[in-house]
């Protein structure tokens, strides 16, 4: 009875209503989603039988997983491809987004975005594909370049390793890339921008200074939705990777499908999902840091040399972690934890001091 | 010009996006069993042959079946959460919309192994619909993107004179919101069916012995004189989906404008 009093003065009707309106979605989101989810991660504490599933919650597959020399690989060159994928659609992806957002009119907007889209909505697969077609022995760039002389024989490094791979993924998630950057850019109010020219800006600084600091949000939930995405994928490393481009996706694949072991599969999934979660808390520690290091020094003197202490702070904590990789060899996951762990104290101290603002 | 050089690296940038879907008619017309240039002369062959190819009608049923089951039911998931998210406060909001919306992020083979584990967990046998169960889980955030714009355009006081007319709930819904929204509701179908059409992780891991389209396409690239012929079944599937899609952003911004809001752009 008081309990239920209570559930009533914690509810307010609107909050029943909205609960009651969403519970089918959220029903079948928890039902098919978060169970399944859960699942998983409970199987990848079991044994696979022969038959069956040995029921005795054990460490082996993570012990096995983490040792194993080929998931090791496997893992470093999905990260691998995954940053340098994520790199290229965001770079190249930028500029569009800047010329969609400040110099198109707004009434063919919507049009350019639809052009963007529309190859994303469009047969993965075949897509997929054609760059073997574009990328091979006889394809479009090797017989081009061979036609106009530039080359003898055809280039081969282009095909059936990561380099295809990388290629072929940053055309499939340039869209994804492209829409949050172009929402940061839209949201920027453009008095902002006069206000700069103004008070005596040159328009690179005010580039600089105004538009890229407030189109950093994009950037972060590109970066975000284009690397969870691209580090999981199965198609393109199967259909243009070749034995040396396999990716994680591929194991796990192997493990439920062929091999039929659920657990390890599993476990190799769980595995590869925290990996990508550090990274992601990683990443995002940097982009914290080199706000501040960018927001600190563009206060005191001048743009330029913040900019490039700023990039040199990422690229040091990057070169690290790479560094400690080619050393350290099995080492390298408790390398990027502690790097990892290194990133949140310093987050944490900067967190601890940050002003109050404005 | 103003924004010169941007202008050309945005329309090299789309040339790049449209390449290898401006090679799928060239080859699919090609007269050559194998993808490569240089081209050998033009043909319909390919097209021809689609005709003798049972496999690929079965899947193409298939297909159609589970799209158009997992357009309804994402849509329909869809209208709940939008309507829910765009008019309503309530605790958790946050959590659950995250939780609904976590498969726009997730890797697909995750998602797939995850219900695989489940399905088989309680016995339920792979077929058609498993993979439907998988397609919907994957469409709705899209129809929630596409249906949220549609219902946070309402104007709150339209349904507010429906209840002072004396209409109850459910026929406020029916005649007064429903309207309003129903281009939103129409372009959601039409991308969802669009995604479940093209779909393959779910498909290739929760579809049992039955194949769907881009399953049985995925299995054809493993011969190369069947890649022809796959190439003249993409240049069909490439013009339908531009197809559907066209129609959907007419509907999407038709919709927009109805409600008077400022269109914003895109489906994501």
């Amino acid at each position: 009875m008081a309990s239920a009093g209570q559930g009533r003065r914690v509810l307010t009707p609107e909050a029943w209503g909205g609960l009651r309106m969403i519970s089918p979605t959220a029903v079948y989101a928890l039902l098919l989603l978060a169970v399944p989810l859960a699942l998983i991660f409970v199987y990848s504490f079991l044994t696979d039988g022969y038959l069956t599933i040995d029921y005795i919650p054990t460490l082996a597959n993570y012990t096995e997983t983490w040792t194993s020399p080929v998931f090791e690989k496997v893992l470093l060159r999905s990260l691998w491809v995954s940053v340098a994928v994520t790199a290229a659609t965001v770079l190249t992806a930028f500029p569009v987004a800047y010329y969609v957002s400040f110099y198109v009119e707004p009434s063919k907007k919507s049009i350019w975005l639809f052009l963007i889209t529309i190859p994303f909505w469009t047969s993965y697969l075949i897509r997929v594909f054609l760059w073997l077609v574009i990328l091979g022995y006889n394809g479009v760039i090797n017989s081009s370049l061979m036609g106009i002389g530039l080359i003898d024989e055809p280039i081969t490094a282009i095909l059936y390793n990561a380099n295809s791979v990388i290629i072929t993924l940053a055309h499939a998630y340039a869209p994804f890339a492209i829409l949050p950057i172009y929402v940061a850019l839209e949201k920027i109010d453009r008095s902002l921008l006069e206000a700069g020219r103004d008070l005596g800006e040159s328009p690179f600084m005010t580039f600089v200074r105004v538009t890229l600091p407030l189109a950093l949000p994009g950037v972060v939930s590109a970066i975000m939705i284009v690397f969870i995405p691209v580090i999981g994928d199965y198609v393109t490393p199967s259909l243009v990777g070749g034995p040396e481009g396999r990716m994680v996706a591929n194991l796990v694949q192997l493990q439920y499908l062929k091999l039929d072991d659920y657990p390890m599969g599993s476990a190799t999934a769980v595995s590869a999902m925290v990996m990508v979660g550090i990274a992601l808390i990683v990443g995002l520690a940097q982009a914290r840091l080199f706000k501040r290091v960018y927001g600190a020094l563009m206060q005191s003197t001048n743009a330029g040399l913040a900019f490039a202490a700023a990039l040199a702070s990422a690229a040091i904590s990057l070169g690290a972690c790479a560094l400690a990789g080619l050393l350290l060899g099995g080492a390298f996951f408790a390398m990027v934890l502690a790097v990892a762990a290194g990133h949140l104290v310093l987050l944490a101290f900067l967190g601890s001091k940050r002003r109050a603002r404005p | 010009m103003k924004g010169g050089g941007f202008k050309a690296y945005a329309f090299i940038y789309l040339i790049f996006l449209y390449a290898p879907i401006v090679l799928l008619p060239i080859f699919a017309f090609n007269n050559a069993a194998i993808i490569a240039f240089p081209l050998s002369g033009f043909t319909t062959k390919w097209f021809e042959a689609l005709g003798s190819e049972p496999a690929l009608w079965d899947a193409a049923q298939n297909s159609l079946l589970v799209a158009v089951s997992s357009a309804i039911l994402s849509t329909a998931l869809g209208v709940f959460a939008a309507r829910a998210s765009t008019r309503y406060n309530f605790p958790g909001k946050a959590g659950i919309l995250g939780l609904i919306m976590l498969p726009l992020v997730l890797p697909e083979i995750i998602l797939a192994i995850a219900l695989l584990v489940m399905l088989l967990g309680i016995g339920m046998p792979l077929s058609l619909f498993t993979v439907m169960l998988g397609h919907v889980l994957v469409c709705t955030p899209f129809a929630i993107a596409v249906l949220s714009a549609a219902f946070s355009a309402l104007d709150t006081s339209l349904e507010e004179a429906s209840y002072d007319l004396g209409e109850g709930p459910v026929s406020t819904f029916w005649l007064v919101i429903l309207p309003l929204v129903m281009p939103g509701i129409i372009s959601s179908l039409l991308i969802t069916f669009t995604i479940s059409l093209d779909e393959f992780i779910m498909a290739f891991f929760l579809a049992g012995t039955q194949t769907t389209l881009p399953v049985y396409i995925f299995s054809q690239f493993r011969f190369p004189q069947a890649v022809p012929v796959i190439m003249a079944l993409g240049t069909i599937l490439v013009l339908l989906s531009i197809t559907l899609l066209s129609i959907a952003e007419y509907f999407r911004r038709r919709g927009i404008a109805k409600t008077g809001a400022k269109d914003t752009g895109g489906f994501l």
